[in-house]
């Protein structure tokens, strides 16, 4: 069973190829000098650059957060590039005009772009780098009125609206990462969804990290107003370098009344080698904002790619009746760390949230589940369940749960459970008996243990979920 | 079910074989000829259980000596898919939950990989769903079993149907059903023998590993082998069993100081 498996360990990372196309790379370094040229090169409104340069100033007198459960030799922020753009001649207008090079890297990644688009009824905004490349079904969401464009895009069309809720609910000093990305994002996706609309597709970006030493620093904005509802899907992978590259986005939600924004991610950052060599670390600001009345935001992450990762998709559940939901799979193989988690805050009265967190642990990776509820004083009635489940794979692994709860309401109901495992050879022994694989047996485990996250997947990503997964832990058991 | 065009199956010769070094199967030689129903007795740590095992290679045991041949095949080279893909069921003794794995989505994937062996068509999960609810009427089941995790919360008794009608469904050369009583009222266990029955017929053979007669009133096995300490120390027909319900197993360990005492009933035990 085990040369099988060792067979199947030793496939290579399959996005790990680096597109050849000519980018415009800015020098390494970070300055108020750097900042200004980003800000230059995509012709900024001032106030935006005085929104980056404060962050900056934020960002030096601020230092790393060292509470994770996480190592890794230090960042020197000044030998990143932060900014990396494909040269492109002119403004792109259609899909025709994209560089054929970059198509064909999207078409080896999957991307359901174009003509593909169509078929899975999938808009995509594309981040290659740090610029948005093409934004497919513009016109069609824009006969409902919905806006969903790269960042860059909004902030000359859409000013009013960046400029009301950038920085609204992550301010550009939250943290260390976040205040980094406030000074030097370079793109992202915007997607404003108006009053009563309900978004007739599934809004979909895709990051891609291409050039060596370059960092991605992405800024995504949601909006969903009075009655509105989207679900927005997020994809992410990187070539294979043996140096650390360093991502940290920031994505802020926010939902009136009445609105529902289900926002899902499949990371599939390159992870490093087996020896723990490279790969990507992750530190990502994630949090949404329930402002209205009966609002809800949910998250749903497959985390299974990056060296690092840093990640706390959060809720701030401010509207009477809001909901806050975090289903996460987080898999961790070989040397890869991880400390994720979420934040449900409580402020509004009779809100609830739930959180189901599976964390599935292999070879000598570490896999940590951080979690805050707090209930204020003003959230009568309030409401949490949490599961955190961790599974074992192997003896070389951990898997670690840090659940915070602060309760200051005695009207409040919170519930955590946790459970640790190790996956059976009694259950391998019983599939292999029935003539199932050792492959899809680990397989068919491991979905069973994450079936509560996955089902709250979209069909299709679900799938490529499922199959991400079984690739990234065959070989490891045996 | 003894016939004389009846083949060999199952070839078991010296049998060792340990766990943690410490050895559990002392000699076990054995042979299953198609048609035939074998019922292995004995107490408890007399090695049953782990014969089954090591016949469907369970990994934490190492045979030492000896050989099994299934179907004039080198068995022990097999992993234990190959061996499930060959076609040898075991029938579990305590059957192993996979929560969050719908029964149905289990099944089928059991089915499919075997048809698929055998070089026979899969089914989708319509027609495997048509197909899975007709065998399940043979055991009395009720088909939200289909929807339920694997085992998950079933009774002991649900567990064990569950065992059988994966039988049913994969249709084996040659099943070992592990105190496939255990656990079951008498309700439930004849339920069991019916289903059993069913499946069984001239061109596949049973080993019944069972503690208790009472599940051989309903399957009626053409051999019985009585082990001890790793090793089959005796062989009779029906009767045996009748013998060892009235008498123990005591009596046997007296005679045994008498290898010539050994019955031979079987003739090629």
């Amino acid at each position: 069973m085990s040369a099988v498996l060792q067979s199947l360990v030793n496939q290579p990372y399959k996005h790990g190829f680096v597109t050849d196309i000519e980018s415009d790379v800015a020098p390494k370094g970070l300055n108020e000098d750097i900042i200004r040229l980003i800000s230059a090169k995509k012709n900024e409104p001032e106030w935006l650059l005085t929104f980056r340069l404060d962050a900056y100033r934020k960002w030096q007198s601020m230092t790393e957060p060292t509470w994770q459960n996480v190592h890794h030799p230090k960042i020197d922020y000044q030998d990143i590039s932060y900014y990396s753009a494909p040269k492109s001649k002119k403004k792109l207008t259609s899909m025709d005009e994209v560089d054929p090079e970059l198509l064909r890297t999207f078409e080896k990644l999957g991307v359901p772009l174009h003509e593909r688009a169509a078929l899975a009824g999938v808009a995509v905004d594309v981040i290659f780098d740090s610029v948005s490349v093409a934004t497919t079904y513009k016109q069609k969401l824009a006969d409902v009125g919905i806006i969903f464009c790269s960042i860059s895009e909004a902030v000359h069309n859409h000013p009013e609206l960046v400029k009301k809720y950038l920085g609204s609910v992550v301010p550009v000093g939250d943290n260390f990462y976040a205040a980094l990305n406030s000074a030097v994002f370079t793109d992202g996706s915007f997607c404003f969804i108006p009053k009563g609309v309900k978004c007739p597709m599934d809004l979909s970006t895709y990051f891609r990290i291409n050039t060596e030493g370059s960092g991605q620093f992405e800024r995504t904005l949601v909006i969903a107003e009075e009655g509105a509802s989207v679900c927005y899907l997020e994809g992410c992978t990187a070539p294979q370098f043996d140096t650390n590259q360093l991502h940290a986005a920031v994505v802020e939600l926010i939902a009136l009344d009445n609105a529902d924004i289900k926002y899902s991610t499949v990371q599939n950052w390159y992870a490093g080698d087996e020896n723990g060599v490279g790969g990507i670390y992750n530190f990502v600001t994630k949090r949404g904002l329930a402002k209205g009345v009966n609002s809800r935001i949910s998250w749903t992450q497959v985390e299974t790619g990056a060296a690092i990762t840093w990640k706390y998709p959060s809720c701030i559940l401010r509207g009477d009746n809001s909901v806050g939901e975090f289903y996460s799979v987080a898999v961790t193989n070989n040397f890869q760390q991880a400390d994720t988690g979420t934040k449900m805050i409580h402020l509004g009265k009779n809100t609830r949230s739930t959180i189901i967190s599976k964390g599935i642990s292999a070879g000598h990776s570490n896999s940590s589940y951080r979690g805050l509820v707090r209930i204020t004083p003003t959230a009568e009635g309030a409401r949490n369940y949490s599961q955190c489940d961790s599974m074992l794979i192997g003896d070389q692994c951990g898997a670690h749960t840090f659940p915070y709860i602060q309760v200051q309401n005695n009207t409040a109901k919170v519930e955590h459970e946790a459970s640790t495992s190790k996956i059976g050879e009694d259950q391998l022994f019983y599939l292999s008996q029935r003539g199932i694989g050792a492959e899809e047996a680990v397989s068919m485990i491991i979905n069973g243990f994450c079936k509560e996250v996955f089902q709250q997947l979209p069909m299709e990503f679900a799938v490529e979920a499922t199959k991400l997964l079984s690739f990234k832990l065959e070989g490891s058991v045996g | 079910m003894i016939d004389s065009n009846s083949i060999t199956m199952l070839s078991i010769k010296n049998l060792h074989a340990s766990i943690n070094g410490t050895g559990i199967l002392n000699g076990i030689d054995l042979t299953v000829k198609s048609g035939e129903i074998h019922a292995i007795m004995g107490l408890n740590g007399s090695g049953k259980s782990t014969l089954a095992k090591v016949l469907a290679g369970h990994s934490a045991y190492e045979v030492t000596q000896g050989t099994i041949e299934f179907e004039g095949k080198n068995l022990l080279e097999l992993a234990p898919e190959e061996r499930a893909r060959a076609g040898l069921f075991l029938g579990f003794q305590y059957p192993v939950e996979i929560p969050g794995v719908a029964n149905t989505q289990f099944l089928r994937l059991a089915y499919n990989t075997i048809q698929s062996q055998r070089g026979k068509e899969e089914l989708d999960p319509l027609e495997f769903d048509d197909f899975v609810r007709e065998k399940m009427k043979l055991l009395d089941m009720n088909p939200d079993f289909l929807d339920r995790s694997v085992n998950e919360g079933f009774s002991g008794g649900e567990k064990k149907r569950n065992e059988i009608l994966q039988m049913a469904l994969l249709e084996p050369k040659l099943s070992i059903l592990d105190e496939t009583d255990s656990g079951l009222d008498i309700d439930a266990l004849k339920i069991v023998a019916k289903g059993v029955n069913q499946i069984i017929n001239k061109d596949n053979a049973t080993i019944l590993v069972t503690h208790y007669q009472r599940l051989l009133d309903y399957i009626v096995p053409d051999f019985v082998h009585v082990m001890q300490a790793g090793r089959i120390v005796m062989t009779g027909g029906k009767e045996l069993a009748m013998e060892l319900e009235t008498r123990g197993y005591d009596w046997i360990g007296s005679d045994q100081r008498n290898a010539k005492n050994r019955l031979t009933a079987g003739a090629h035990a």
